[in-house]
């Protein structure tokens, strides 16, 4: 940190400047000027914070998607698949049993279950054969969307997610003071909140998995050299198989996390794998940290894309993903 | 003197082998005894789709990209001539006359199709599929969501196709001829291509673009060149895909249709020109008369499957198949199987390089 300081002031004052002029806009009542500029405060706000919440699923999503590939090479296209289908099982599940974690934990194991399936029956026969274990997987998706459109049709589902999980929290953020001097304090969905904690957790688990354990010690180290790491005698095909299980499981838990934030219905597989793919090309493939700015600053152009310029919101993002691949064509926190 | 001309090697007529003008005779010929639906929703609709799988063939084949975003710039074309010529939904349509749309749409189609390239150049292999995908995709979202220039999720309807030397063009018989003579002229186009200087360094490139820059060339500009000339194949099958269906909407552009068109020359083969159009005559034909075998709801499902098929057992296609058959066929005779293994454009490679 003070390395930092000393080495780049400038960049160092900007942030800080950065930094200050975002605490002041999130905590002080806009004067009326601000307000005429760039609209309410409390759309900035509710913004911010749907950009956030957003970026933590796209998180979830994406960082199986990373540590897929990081390990094996392989760029799974069937991984909004993986999510649509953690949605519909789960859905069933939690219907069935009335119990909406019952149904986001089967949804997690079935996909992860379906991962590894794949993995040991078709992509253990094809290693290092990048562009036909794509091809494959398109194909997957492929049929997967259909079959599951014949089982679940077109309607669109949507979760019932726990009392406690339902209303809405005042977030300690004052939006205008009224003319009586009450402060009114913006609210916000507790569902939605929680959609983050979990994302934060699922980092910070995984960053523990991958640091601080045995396995993810062998996971780092098949990363950095594949065929080391099988001299050294441990059994790849095993660690493969476990991180395709992960990875795919993770997909079918955002599934249920991201369904109930939203809905789940056809063609929502598409949208979280083209989540997925910026999110990846901008984080850096293989970087599980690079899927968290990458996912963060995703969500963020998303929503503020949505909310200020309506019809060209997708160009943000895609804006963002020519630049990051013009300036780092690795991505930001890619290595190699 | 005159023979002397006629059956010199420097003849591009030469190269062509006699069975091509055979099929050739049967192409032109098809219209005189197909029924119009034949003529126009299977025939012309193949050479289309198989002129866009060509755009990817000829990247994929010659130059080892894999792109998605073909059929999205081929949508672009269509979009454009929507906006620059006329339609009939009232948003846009600023009537130029239709040489000068085609020829900007085309060409803002190749720019869009080069910018694409020079964005996912500098990464390879698998990344290229994943920007790509990304970039359609994103497209297809912008088009859907954007009403002011592309008329959002409705899209375009009433693009026409212009009445010129007194034919209407939209005609099955005409319009079958059209995109005949466009569909054998860029297959000739990038057999050529693949034959000359540029086709052979794109190719060295495909094979080891470390050593390319090595010996000095300019790999990416290689790479740009080849996804601009892919991007004037595309754009013109946009063009025609557009006065085709006479509407354009979002679901023209949507990413079941991308993928369809990786199935499409994959299915039929990234070695040859002539893959995907077998592709895509397959897949039409696939399309219209699955109905009969499967409830029509399920096409997907057999698309994927037939997929997924080639993909494990045939990675060359229908194309790969014909090659590991026809030395079996031939077993009585003795054709030594090297040579009948050997495919088309190693031929043609091997052939040039003696050139050089």
């Amino acid at each position: 940190m003070k390395q930092f300081i000393e080495r780049h002031t400038f960049w160092a004052v900007m942030i800080m400047i950065a930094v200050i002029v975002f605490a002041w806009a999130l905590f002080a009542v806009w004067p009326e000027w601000l307000i005429d500029a760039i609209g309410r405060k409390k759309t900035f706000v509710n913004t911010l914070f749907n950009g956030i919440t957003l970026g933590g699923l796209y998180f979830i999503v994406a960082s199986g998607f990373t540590l897929v590939f990081g390990l094996m090479r392989n760029v799974n296209l069937a991984h909004g698949s993986m999510y649509l289908l953690g949605g519909y099982i789960g859905y069933e599940v939690a219907e069935a049993s009335g119990s909406w974690f019952l149904g986001l934990i089967v949804a997690f194991l079935a996909i992860a279950i379906t991962g590894v399936l794949l993995q040991v029956l078709v992509f253990r026969r094809m290693e290092g054969d990048d562009l036909r274990q794509t091809l494959i997987t398109i194909g997957i998706s492929i049929i997967a969307a259909d079959l599951m459109l014949a089982v679940w049709t077109g309607t669109t589902y949507q979760f019932d997610p726990p009392e406690w999980l339902y209303g809405a929290v005042n977030l300690p953020i004052i939006s205008v003071i009224k003319s009586s001097g009450d402060a009114v304090y913006i609210k916000y969905p507790m569902y939605r909140l929680s959609v983050l904690v979990v994302a934060i957790a699922v980092g910070i688990a995984l960053w523990l998995f991958l640091n601080r354990t045995r396995i993810g010690m062998m996971i780092r180290a098949g990363v950095n050299d594949r065929e080391m790491l099988s001299a050294s005698g441990v059994n790849v095909q095993l660690v493969f198989a476990l991180v395709f299980g992960i990875g795919a499981g993770l997909a079918g838990f955002a599934g249920v996390i991201g369904g109930t934030a939203l809905s789940i219905a056809p063609g929502e597989d598409v949208r979280y794998l083209l989540a997925s793919l910026i999110v990846v090309i901008v984080g850096g493939l293989g970087s599980v940290p690079g899927a968290a700015i990458g996912a963060l600053l995703i969500g963020l152009a998303e929503q503020f894309g949505l909310a200020y310029f309506p019809t060209y919101g997708v160009v943000l993002t895609f804006i963002i993903m020519v630049v990051v691949l013009a300036v780092r064509p690795q991505g930001i926190m890619g290595g190699r | 003197m005159d023979t002397d001309r006629l059956f010199n090697k420097s003849n591009p007529f030469a190269a062509i082998p006699a069975w091509s003008w055979i099929i050739g005779l049967l192409l032109i010929l098809y219209p005189s005894f197909a029924s119009d639906f034949f003529t126009y929703q299977i025939g012309a609709y193949s050479l289309l789709l198989g002129t866009v799988a060509l755009s990817l063939m000829m990247l994929a084949g010659y130059g080892g990209m894999v792109s998605l975003a073909q059929l999205t710039v081929a949508g672009l074309a269509g979009y454009l001539m929507a906006i620059l010529g006329d339609n009939s939904v009232g948003v846009m349509g600023l009537g130029w006359p239709w040489w000068l749309a085609v020829i900007v749409s085309v060409f803002a189609a190749a720019i869009f199709s080069a910018f694409i390239g020079a964005i996912s150049v500098r990464t390879e292999g698998i990344y290229t599929i994943m920007i790509t995908l990304a970039i359609a995709v994103a497209f297809f979202y912008f088009v859907r969501q954007n009403y002011t220039l592309f008329n959002g999720f409705t899209g375009f309807a009433g693009v026409e196709p212009p009445t010129l030397f007194g034919i209407y063009w939209r005609d099955p018989v005409p319009f079958y001829y059209l995109s005949l003579a466009v569909a054998t002229g860029f297959v000739g186009a990038v057999l050529n291509a693949s034959r000359s200087t540029f086709g052979l360094s794109l190719m060295a490139i495909r094979d080891n673009p470390r050593r390319m820059r090595a010996l000095g060339y300019n790999v990416a500009a290689h790479r740009i060149a080849a996804y601009f000339m892919s991007g004037i194949i595309a754009g013109t099958a946009g063009v025609l895909l557009v006065w085709f269906n006479g509407r354009i909407s979002p679901g023209t552009v949507g990413v079941d249709v991308v993928i369809d068109i990786l199935v499409i020359a994959v299915v039929g083969g990234l070695r040859h020109p002539i893959g995907p159009f077998l592709g895509a005559i397959a897949f039409v034909l696939l399309e219209n008369f699955a109905i009969d075998l499967i409830d029509r709801e399920r096409f997907n499902t057999v698309i994927g499957l037939a997929f997924l098929l080639v993909v494990i057992f045939s990675p060359d296609g229908i194309l790969g198949l014909w090659k590991r058959l026809r030395p079996k066929l031939r077993l009585g005779k003795s054709v030594p199987s090297a040579a009948a293994g050997t495919t088309p454009t190693d031929s043609h490679v091997s052939e040039s390089v003696k050139e050089v």
